[in-house]
């Protein structure tokens, strides 16, 4: 067990990765609990927290900006929920050549719908505020918590993506209704403006020509950022942990992003098996308890379906372990109940140290 | 109510859930329990996860093109097919006297960067294939397994979405027609797939209520997947047990089976607690599958999951609208 958290100790960020609905935020957050009990300064990213958890951790209601979380010492902790729209906001504000800019990108309605909804966002803007808490001092490890996300690549090229979008020089220049443009624009160009406009509608055209129109003079700028994020991904101070559950579809899942994540050269630093059933019979049964019927036969056909489940996680959990090798397993309990406080955060990172 | 009753009522089932609660399986067991009661069932695979067609023995990856997976004796049968976004814009595009135009934006790069600057557009030219699918009448109900995560509510209320930005042309058409058919109970219905466990059942909770004010689609029950169960006799000493029987238990063993009945009881009163919240904050039926020890679900725990869900519509109660 020590040789996951002593593998993890050295980094400056750790971004956790994994199919949804197997505890994601909740391994995270108590993650960054026990760093911080160890005595480094630690903020966690978390995006879609449990009322309850969020609660607990004081950002309920704030969004974007780290809450201290009392009581843990003598390190300390911080939390953040992440708000997209918030931080592209901010991104546009950094980036405009002027307050007028960044108002009319923001108040455009193309950018109000892509700001909060177009797939990929969250991703760029998880990536990017990541990068924001990077550079700010007041921390020396930042944990985040990432959107469930199939493909590795969907998060390391998230920021690439949504600038190429953002440039795509094409679309400028179809969209970009100047009389030079046109000009020079071929008879089937002109075309394919009138029949995009034809389909979709002449004020949703509108709108992405204020929108990219507004836009210029920012790619640059955004394209930079870009590859900033991509090199704070790509460094050695940051490590990616896998996180799943013992069952085969979330381990198939992993370990499809762990495959993802090797081709592009890089690999997890370790993996959790988040909630992981306890093994209450190892070895057979005496042949008259085995064969009992009525209430201990109850008894023992209970005690035998769940170490069934234990072993099958085991060898699910086995063939993940040889998949990911040299980067360690660690397997968490199945508890009784969810963790909702600073209290069960404290605990749960117990089982890491 | 019966199933037969309920699967005919529309012929559009959408089944909505986040990542882990096991929507694949459920949406595997419904189209069984279907074509069971002599029903020609097409399910509408989003995400192409893998995990459908193993559950019906069928190893290769779905595609576009349907594929037979079930034949019952009452005349009822299974078939499947994938629909993804790119699909479903090209399929559009060419159907409304584009194909040239098809040509050049995929050529050029442009399809992606069009698709993605219009908010929705993918969600409402998948739904509005499906609607059509529907219309076809090639099937007498359609399930839709719908994409996972925070998605499945930008799934439904998308086209509603898109009728606020586009304010004309054939996009804003195709978008009015989905919602439509989306808020037609005798079209369409949503189910609504979660777990006995604190956040989705919560999830559930917030999800039933979007759906029905942002989105207007009827809700049909809650299938709340891998549900635990115990029996009374885990209530008694496995000692006390074992002496009524005559038997000599050793020490470890016995404290071993007081141990696990322990955990399973306390994991059936969790889900019972989770349960309960779920039914008293939801107007809605609930149906319960119990949860499988088996690792994986292939076509003999998909059978037995048809067989308690055709049962659990037997005994629902609050029938809908």
């Amino acid at each position: 067990m020590s040789t996951f958290i002593s593998e993890l100790s050295d980094y400056n960020v750790i971004v956790c990765c994994g199919p949804g609905g197997v505890g994601k935020t909740t391994v995270s957050a108590s993650l960054a609990t026990h760093f911080a009990l160890n005595g480094r300064r630690v903020c966690v990213l978390t995006l879609d927290p449990a009322r309850r958890l969020a609660d607990a951790l004081g950002i309920a209601t704030v969004g974007n900006v780290p809450v201290h979380v009392a009581g843990i010492t003598p390190g300390s902790l911080h939390a953040v929920m992440l708000d997209a729209k918030g931080t592209f906001d901010d991104l546009v504000d950094l980036y405009a050549q002027s307050p007028d800019q960044a108002a009319s990108i923001k108040s455009n309605r193309l950018y109000k719908s892509l700001a909060s909804s177009l797939s990929g966002t969250q991703e760029y803007m998880a990536m990017e505020k990541l990068y924001e808490l990077t550079r700010s001092d007041r921390f020396d490890l930042v944990i985040v918590d990432t959107p469930p996300t199939r493909n590795a690549l969907d998060l390391l090229d998230a920021p690439q993506r949504m600038t190429s979008f953002l440039e795509n020089k094409v679309f400028r220049a179809l969209l970009t209704p100047t009389r030079a443009y046109l000009k020079v624009l071929s008879v089937a160009t002109r075309a394919l403006v009138a029949t995009i406009g034809k389909v979709a509608g002449a004020e949703l055209l509108e709108d992405a020509i204020g929108f990219f129109q507004a836009f210029a003079g920012m790619e640059q700028g955004f394209a930079q950022r870009a590859g900033e994020i991509q090199a704070t991904l790509r460094s050695p101070e940051t490590a990616f942990v896998l996180i799943t559950s013992p069952r085969q579809d979330a381990v198939s899942e992993a370990q499809f992003f762990a495959e993802r994540l090797s081709e592009t050269g890089l690999a997890p630093a370790g993996v959790v098996a988040n909630r992981v059933h306890p093994l209450f019979l190892s070895g057979g049964l005496p042949e008259a308890v085995a064969s009992s019927s009525g209430d201990l036969g109850e008894l023992v056909a209970n005690a035998v379906a769940l170490s069934r489940v234990a072993e099958n996680e085991r060898a699910v959990l086995e063939t993940l372990t040889t998949a990911v090798a040299p980067a360690p397993v660690l397997s968490l309990p199945l508890s009784g109940s969810a963790v909702n406080d600073v209290e069960g955060l404290t605990l749960l990172s117990q089982q890491f140290s | 109510m019966d199933l037969t009753s309920f699967a005919s009522a529309a012929t559009v089932h959408i089944l909505i859930g986040k990542g882990g609660v096991g929507k694949t399986t459920t949406t595997a067991a419904f189209a069984t329990a279907c074509a069971t009661q002599g029903l020609r069932v097409l399910i509408i695979e989003l995400e192409n996860r893998p995990d459908l067609g193993a559950s019906f023995g069928h190893e290769e990856p779905l595609g576009y093109d349907e594929v037979h997976l079930l034949d019952h004796r009452t005349g009822g049968s299974v078939h499947a097919r994938v629909i993804s976004p790119d699909d479903a814009l090209v399929e559009y595009l060419n159907d409304h006297g584009f194909l040239r135009l098809t040509r050049r934006l995929i050529s050029t790069g442009l399809l992606d960067v069009i698709a993605g600057s219009i908010p929705g557009l993918r969600d409402v030219l998948v739904l509005g294939k499906i609607k059509q699918i529907a219309a076809d009448n090639i099937a007498d109900v359609i399930v839709v397994d719908a994409p996972a995560t925070g998605h499945a509510m930008t799934f439904l209320t998308s086209a509603a979405g898109l009728m606020d930005v586009a304010r004309s042309g054939p996009v804003r058409a195709q978008a009015a027609s989905v919602v439509e058919m989306l808020t037609d109970p005798s079209r369409c219905r949503v189910l609504l797939v979660t777990l006995a466990e604190e956040l989705p059942v919560s999830e559930a909770i917030e999800a039933a209520f979007l759906v029905e004010d942002k989105a207007g689609v009827s809700l049909g029950p809650v299938i709340v997947n891998q549900v635990d169960v115990a029996t009374p006799a885990l209530h008694l000493s496995s000692l006390d047990a074992a002496h009524d029987q005559g038997i000599t238990l050793d020490a470890e063993l016995a404290l071993a089976l007081d141990a696990a009945a322990a955990f399973q009881l306390q994991r059936v009163s969790i889900a019972r607690e989770q349960l309960d919240r779920l039914r008293h904050e939801l107007p809605l039926p609930v149906l319960e599958l119990p949860r499988l020890l088996s690792p994986a679900i292939g076509s003999d725990e998909r059978e037995v999951l048809a067989r308690v869900l055709t049962e659990e519509f037997e005994t629902m109660e609050g029938l809908l609208p």
